[in-house]
Order: structure tokens, then sequence, then C-alpha cells
């Protein structure tokens, strides 16, 4: 039962790839500018015009056009990129993407360990004076502009105090303390949305979960306090929490982008801004396209995740 | 892959974190007694409304006079917000960002919701494999969040005011259609539509007569809550560079143009920040009310 | 009040619990006691304030506001004990089953998890020794292949299942004292008796004594040594089973009996007529508003518990609060 539901979910995942990349494909079409006429540069006749139409395979039907770009995107030949003087699969997926991974994951991270016993707090703390402050920090860091609070951050950590390095990237896979101290200001900056949301969320599921049964009863075979809240509790809540993950990792690669241009990271963002600039639709396909596989690749992890997480699931036909 | 496909139990919907609703008892009482925060929000936003609808009477400069001997003041008695690298008034650059903030806000979210209607009205009525090819059209649309959506479109059209509007409109389409949809689906459950159809009754009058008033209210709730996605979203265009251009007095742009003096210029970036910041929690403050009061079956946590 | 006659080798006893919650009084000044092995049940409608005393006693409720003692035999007063001295008798002392098992065990966990976790957690066993004494106690609560069913979590269980396995938990660590709410309610009646006869067999084998509360005055009958009828939270009536189940004086516990026989439905609940809600409680016997008795002197006075015969020597601690009995 569980291969078919699976096999399903992929099937779908797929076909959504498919539209994802042909709307990308078109848009490329659609972009302002021919490509024949920007290669030949202003002096040309109709024949030359026509034999590179037909040599690029520009006067094929569409589709035809776009399986040939397919099958080139998915070899990794994704074109080449003049600003950058290098192939755009180098660029993108060697040394934008992972700059980009990087920081989601740091500001995920963070996002987790300060928000979920935060959330935890308040659930247990409900109506105190501690509960009424987290729901404030709750709604201001749901609605507080992320590009604002990185360059606060930056004038007050980074200037006043002198405590962080304001810009640059350091890979922590290559020097990992000085990635993580690189990390710190960025990481915060993109994840104070989603601890404030994670709190939210912990808060309120929590709450309904206290309430169920099975924590009476685990208090009432003795089980202490801490144990009841963190492994009956929390575990019960997971599966809410990483639902909303992974519907909400849009957000968290469209922070990425607003917080590497506030914090001159060389990540997705930054290829999209300058490729936008630049006019490389190549560039910006790219972009998308990765955009688009990781957030229907996590959302297809999330679905099948669900099983682990509730194992009353697991025998559902 | 979309969020209602998921075979789990829906995850809880998200109560307020804020002040329990109050009880049924106290339903009477309007609401700006029952909601302060509600109401001082709702006042904060109407008071940025009057601004940007009398910002020249308001401001007390050109928003775009420059002046070479004025540049980066920090706030004084003559510049209550100081000026920019441009010798320009913050204060009155602020007044008028207000202008830009709620148009463009305003206006792609009636795109978004025109778009999601259409999408969503015929993905709920059509049935079969056509309604199967539209959700994945939907999902697809989802797949990719509302900035980076923005921003190919922006590739395409160009940068500009009515640029950003038309690709902050076009990237919201998705969520506005997933929720039409759902409405259609509501409605169609109780049975008016297949009454109307064995009645040989016309389509488009079902649609006008029984489909339209049960989809239009929810969406209109719809509309008031993501203005103020739609004003981060813009902001957010402008503050990469790529929404509108200078020297249209712009938040987005304004907090941009300060990065570069954030060092001993903070309050360059901070003043449109805090404007823009202070109209954000003011617009969800004000839509996290309305949908408790009108959506009670909450759709934004799924 | 206290006429109740004090035993000296009780258990338990409770004197004057009072719960309120909010303005309503749900408890009013309740007392009884239990000895050491005796089974006492605790009946009543919905609402009556039956599980209240449960889960007062092993102090799981929360929001309340709570009078009166309970003292357990060498643990002192239950309702005034630190939060850490309780986690340390629950479980150990004191334990209790769930109306709901399917509810009330965590669907995240096995329920070996739950049961080992138990055992080495309260009484420090290893892990394999833990794991061969639940082995024992799967066994001995009626689970077939019982070594399988440690892995199985609890949705994979049948609801009687279910309840074998919280009994299992309840009685892991040889509690004095089980309290078992409702531990039936959820179930078919075929297996209803059958989860009964388990917890009385497996209680009295261990010497502990056993609270049970219950809405069917037949079944408490058969079951326990002697019985507490609650109304709106207030004992009218109290004494050993056979006492209560046939020469009661509360009319209000012949309705409970005449309820059972009549129509012959167990779960049925409600005798005629509905508890008054907390502001609109009667001044004086709170039964007065559906008492077929009822005198003026009813509405005005709260009768008091008395004695039902103190001449008979087997019906000493038969008490009941009526100015009309039968």
């Amino acid at each position: 039962m569980l291969l078919v539901q699976t096999l399903g979910k992929l099937g779908q995942t797929l076909v959504v790839l498919f539209i994802v990349s042909v709307a990308t494909f078109g848009l490329l079409k659609l972009a302002p500018g021919d490509p024949v006429q920007i290669m030949l540069g202003s002096e040309y006749s109709q024949e030359s015009y026509e034999s590179l139409t037909a040599e690029m395979g520009l006067d094929r039907p569409f589709l035809a056009q776009y399986a040939d770009w397919a099958l080139n995107f998915v070899q990794g030949d994704w074109g080449t990129s003049f600003v950058a003087r290098t192939d755009i699969f180098t660029y993108a997926f060697k040394e934008a993407l992972p700059v980009t991974l990087t920081l989601a994951s740091f500001s995920l991270v963070f996002a987790v360990l300060i928000g979920v016993p935060l959330g935890v707090l308040s659930a247990v703390k409900k109506d105190t004076a501690f509960d009424a402050g987290s729901a404030v920090f709750a709604l201001t860091g749901t609605a507080f502009p992320s590009f604002l609070l990185g360059i606060l951050l930056i004038w007050f950590f980074g200037v006043r105090l002198g405590w962080f390095p304001v810009m640059g990237y350091v890979s922590p896979w290559e020097d990992f303390w000085t990635g993580v101290y690189h990390m710190i200001l960025p990481g915060l900056t993109l994840s104070t949305y989603f601890i404030a949301m994670i709190t939210r969320l912990t808060r309120a599921t929590l709450i309904e979960v206290l309430d169920q049964p099975y924590i009476a009863a685990a208090r009432a075979r003795g089980e202490p306090g801490w144990r009841v809240i963190w492994v009956h509790g929390v575990r019960n809540i997971a599966m809410p929490l990483v639902t909303i993950l992974g519907l909400q990792l849009g957000t968290l690669l469209q922070g990425t982008v607003l917080t590497e241009t506030v914090f001159n990271l060389p990540g997705i963002g930054q290829m999209l801004t300058s490729a936008v600039l630049g006019r490389e639709y190549m560039v910006v396909q790219a972009g998308v396209m990765m955009t688009a596989f990781l957030f229907i690749g996590v959302n297809l992890l999330v679905d099948l995740s669900y099983p682990i997480l509730d194992p009353r699931l697991r025998d559902r036909k | 892959m979309s969020a209602e496909a998921t075979n789990a139990p829906a995850p809880a919907t998200l109560p307020p974190a804020g002040p329990a609703p109050q009880a049924q008892s106290r339903k009477r009482r309007s609401i700006f007694v029952r909601r302060p925060f509600f109401t001082v929000a709702l006042v904060i936003a109407a008071a940025y409304l009057l601004a940007a609808a009398f910002a020249p009477h308001v401001a007390p400069y050109d928003p775009v006079l420059q002046s070479m001997d004025a540049m980066m003041q920090p706030p004084s008695g003559a510049h209550p917000l100081g000026t920019d690298s441009y010798g320009q008034d913050i204060l009155s650059r602020v007044i008028f960002g207000a202008r830009y903030a709620l148009v463009i806000g305003i206006f792609s979210v009636l795109i978004g919701a025109a778009g999601g209607l259409v999408i969503g009205l015929a993905a709920g009525l059509s049935g079969g494999w056509v309604e199967w090819a539209l959700m994945r059209l939907i999902d697809s649309i989802l797949a990719l969040p509302s900035l980076i959506l923005a921003v190919a479109f922006i590739a395409i059209l160009g940068q500009g005011v009515d640029k950003v509007v038309i690709a902050v409109g076009l990237s919201m389409v998705g969520p506005f259609s997933r929720t039409v949809r759902a409405d259609v689906m509501q409605v169609k459950v109780q049975g008016f539509v297949e009454a109307a159809h064995l009645m040989s009754i016309p389509s488009l009058q079902v649609i006008r007569r029984h489909i339209l008033p049960n989809v239009i209210f929810p969406l209109a709730v719809q509309v008031t809550i993501r203005i103020s996605e739609a004003i981060l979203v813009s902001s957010s265009l402008s503050f990469l560079g790529i929404g509108v251009t200078p020297p249209t007095p712009d938040w987005g742009l304004m907090i941009a143009e300060g990065r570069d003096f954030v060092s001993f210029a903070p309050w360059m970036s901070a003043m449109p920040g805090f404007a823009l910041a202070l109209l954000l929690i003011a617009l969800s403050i004000v839509g996290d009310g309305i949908r408790e009061e009108y959506d009670p079956k909450s759709r934004r946590g799924a | 009040m206290m006429l109740q006659q004090i035993n000296a080798e009780a258990l338990l006893s409770v004197s004057d619990l009072t719960v309120h919650r909010g303005p309503a009084k749900i408890l009013d000044r309740v007392s009884l006691s239990l000895a050491k092995g005796e089974t006492l049940a605790l009946v009543g409608e919905s609402g009556a304030g039956k599980s209240t005393i449960a889960t007062a006693l092993m102090q799981l409720l929360d929001g309340a506001e709570i009078e009166g003692t309970a003292d357990l035999q060498g643990a002192g007063d239950l309702l005034s004990l630190r939060k850490r001295e309780m986690v340390k008798l629950r479980g150990q002392r004191l334990s209790m089953i769930f109306q709901d098992a399917g509810a009330a065990l965590n669907p995240a966990y096995t329920v070996g998890r739950q049961l080992i976790t138990t055992l080495r957690r309260n009484l420090g066993l290893s892990r394999s020794a833990a794991r061969s004494r639940a082995i024992e106690l799967f066994t001995q609560v009626g689970i077939n292949d019982a070594e399988a069913r440690l892995s199985a979590f609890p949705h994979q269980l049948s609801g009687g299942m279910q309840q074998r396995v919280m009994v299992a938990i309840a009685l892991a660590c040889n509690p004095d004292l089980l309290l078992a709410d409702e531990p039936t309610s959820a179930l078919d009646v075929t297996i209803q008796a059958q989860i009964i006869r388990l917890i009385l067999q497996l209680t009295r084998e261990r010497g502990a004594s056993c609270i049970f509360v219950l809405h069917d005055l037949a079944l408490a009958s058969q079951s326990c040594d002697r019985i507490v009828v609650l109304y709106a939270g207030q004992v009218v009536e109290s004494g050993p089973s056979e006492e209560v189940l046939k020469r009661h004086r509360h009319p209000y516990t012949r309705q409970l009996e005449s309820c059972v026989l009549e129509i012959g439905r167990k779960d049925l609940q409600a005798p005629e007529g509905t508890v008054p809600s907390h502001d609109q409680m009667p001044a004086g016997c709170r039964f007065a508003t559906r008492c077929p008795r009822a005198l003026d002197r009813c509405a005005r006075e709260a009768p008091p518990l008395t004695p039902a015969d103190p001449a008979r020597s087997d019906a000493r601690d038969h008490l009941f609060a009526c100015w009309n009995p039968e």
C-alpha cells in the first residue's frame, strides 16, 4: 500500500517538475531580445540569419526545442554565463548552491534549536507574562522584513560592537569555525521569521497534545515532568512541525535571496539578482529550476517522512 | 504534493498566539472592543493610508529634491528623520513611499486574486483530467516562492512600478487559486450545482448565482490578508535593486541605498525600514483579526 | 460530617475533599477510607465527580482548587505532597488505569517501550531484566505471544488488548493502590467483564487495594467490597456492596439500581432528569429537584450522612444522606 502511495506521489512530483520546466523554458522564449540577432551583431544578411536560426534549432517546433533543452539540462549542459565568465552549471550548482544551502541549513538549525524550546516554554507557561512576551515576539518576528533585520544586526553587532564579521563568505566545510562565525549574523537574520513561526506552532500544537490522555497516563506512571513534555509531548508535534517546515521551505529559499544580498554572500540569490540586471536569462532559468527542484524534493521527503514520524500511518490502507 | 493532498491527519491549525479569542457569549460586543490590538493596528494602517493619500500636503519637502548642502544629515529639527546621500529629506520620502507601497500592494493583490479566481473556478468546476492538470499547474506555481517567481517575471518584464505590480500580482496567483478551488469544492458538496444541472440551468448562471457569492467573500478576506505579503515582496524586489528604479521614493530601495552607509548613517536604512516594518506588523495584526473573525476554518496554516 | 469510622488499618483515608474549578464546586466534602486489599467502587452518573476524585488523588487535576486531605499510609497527604515526592509515588505505590486505553497510550512509541521505560525508571531494572519482566507481565494480563506484542504500536492492538497493556503498565511496579477510572467504558460488553475480572484477580494476588470508578451499580456490587454513591459532587450513600445494593436507603441509589434492572442497559447513565448546573444548585439536598420523595425540608436543609442501622454489626459503615429515606 505504502509503495503504491509513494509511487503515486513520485508520479505527481514528476508532472509538477515537467510543468515547471516547460514554463521555465517558455520564460526564455518570452524574454525580450532575439538570440540570433544578438549573436550576429548589427550587420547581417537574411541568409546568415536563417542559417544560424536553423543551426540553433530555433526553426523547429517548440516541443522539439524543449526536448533538446531538457536533455542538455539533465546532462548538466546549462550554457555559459557571460557575466560570470563560467559554465552556468559550475557557477550555479557548484558555487552558488552550496552557499545557499549552507545558509538555509544553518538558519533551519537555529530556528529549531531556538524556536522549539521557546514554544515549549510558552506552552508550559501558558497565559503568563513569558507567554505574552513570546507571543509579541512571534508576531513581530513573522512580520518584520528580514533584510531590515539584517541591516540592523550588521549595524549593532558588526559596526557598534564589532563582534561579528559583516560581509563575506567562508565555507564551513573548509574552515568550520570561521565559517560558523561568518554564518551567525546571516543565520540569525534568516531564521528570525522561522524562530517566530516555530515558536507559535510549537506552542499551539503542544498545548493540544498536553491535553491528551496519554500525557496524563505518562504522568500517572511516574514519569518526571521534563520527560512528559519532551519525550511524550514534543515527539507528537513532530509531524505538524515537519509539515510546516516543508511548506515554508519556499519562504526560507526566498529569504536566502535577500539575506545573501544583505551580507554579500555569493549564493543563488546574488546569482539571480545579477542575472536579472545583466539580462542573462539562462542563469535566471537555472536559478528558478534549482529552487523548484529543492522545494519539490524537500516536500516529497516530508510526505515520505510521515510514516516515520507517525507510526499510525504505517499501516494505513 | 499540494498541502491538501497529504494523507496525514491535517496539522493542527494555529490558534492565535495572542490572547485567546473571547467566549461566544461576548460575541455581541464590537470587534474593536474585543480586540484592542486589532483596533490599534487598524488605526495605524489607516494613518498610512491617509499619509499616502495626502502625501503632497503632509510631506515637508519634495521627496526627490536633492540638496548637496544637506547630505546624510542625522535627524534634526529641519529634517526630522535625517537626509540621505543625495540630501533628500527622508521623512518626505518615507511619506511618499507609503503611496508606492500601498498602491503596489493593493493592485498586485487584485491581479493575483483575479487570476486566482479564474484558475480556481476552472479547476474547481471542471473535474476530470482538466481539473487534475489545473491542480498540477497550481502545484507548479506553488513550487516557487513568490519572490523567486516575481524575480523571474521581472527578468522578462524589466523594472519599474507597473512591472513590479504585474510581477508581484502574477506571483500570487498560485495561493489564491488554491483557496478559490477549495471554496468551490465546498459549495459543490452542498448540492446546488448538481441540482441546477438537473434542472438544466445554464452553467454561467449557476456560477453567478451560487458559486461566486460563496467564493467572493472568502476571497475578499484573503485579499486583505495578503496585502502585507505583496508589500513585502515588492519592497524586497526594490531592495534587491531589480524593482522600482531610483529616485522613486520606495522604502525597499531606500533601505538598499542606506545599506552601504550603515556604519556612519544608520538612519538612512532604519527610518524607511521602520516605516515598512510598522506597516507590515499592523497589517498582519489586522489580517489575523479578520481571518479569525470571518474565516473560522483558517486556511493559512495548511 | 466525619461519621465514617477511621479504620486504623486504612491504606487511604480521604477526608473533606473539596474541589473547585472556577465558580463550580465539583466535589463537596467527600470522605472515604480504604483498607489494605479492599476494593471500592465510586458510582454515579457522569458529572458526579467520580473521576475527579481519582485524578485529584494522583495530583493530575490541573487548574482546580483542592481542599481537604488524603492520607496514604506511609506517604502522608497526597493532596499536599510536593511535585517531586508525588512523581516518586506515581507508578510505584499509586497507579491509574484510564477510561480509553487507546488514547492513554502514546501513539508514537511501541507498547513494549512504554512498559519497559516504566519498569526501568521506577524499579531501576537493567534493559534485559526489564524486558523479561515485561514479557512476564504481558503474559499475566493475558496477552498471547507476549514477546512479539512488545514491539506493537498501540494502534495495532484491539481495544481490549490496549486496556490489558494499560493494566500491565499500572501493575508493573506492584502498587499499593490502583485507581481504575471507568476501565471498561470504551470496550465491548463482552470484554468488559474479562477486564474487570483481570484487574480484580491481579490486584488480589498482589494484595493491592483498588478504587474503581463506575457508573453501573450492579457491576460495582458484583466486583467491589464497598460502594460509594456520589451525586453532584457529594457522597449520598456508602457502605458494603450487598448493603448498598439490597438495602439502600437513598432514593438516588434506588434510581441507579432500578434503571439498570428495568431497561437492562448497562451504559445507561442518567435516571430521569438532569443534575442541576453549579449556579442552580439547591441550598438543601442536591437531589431534591429530581427526588420523588422530596419533602419541603429537603429544599432548605442539606441532610447529613447518618448510619443506616447502627444495631446491625454487618451494616456498621452503611451511611446515607437523606431526610426521607426508604
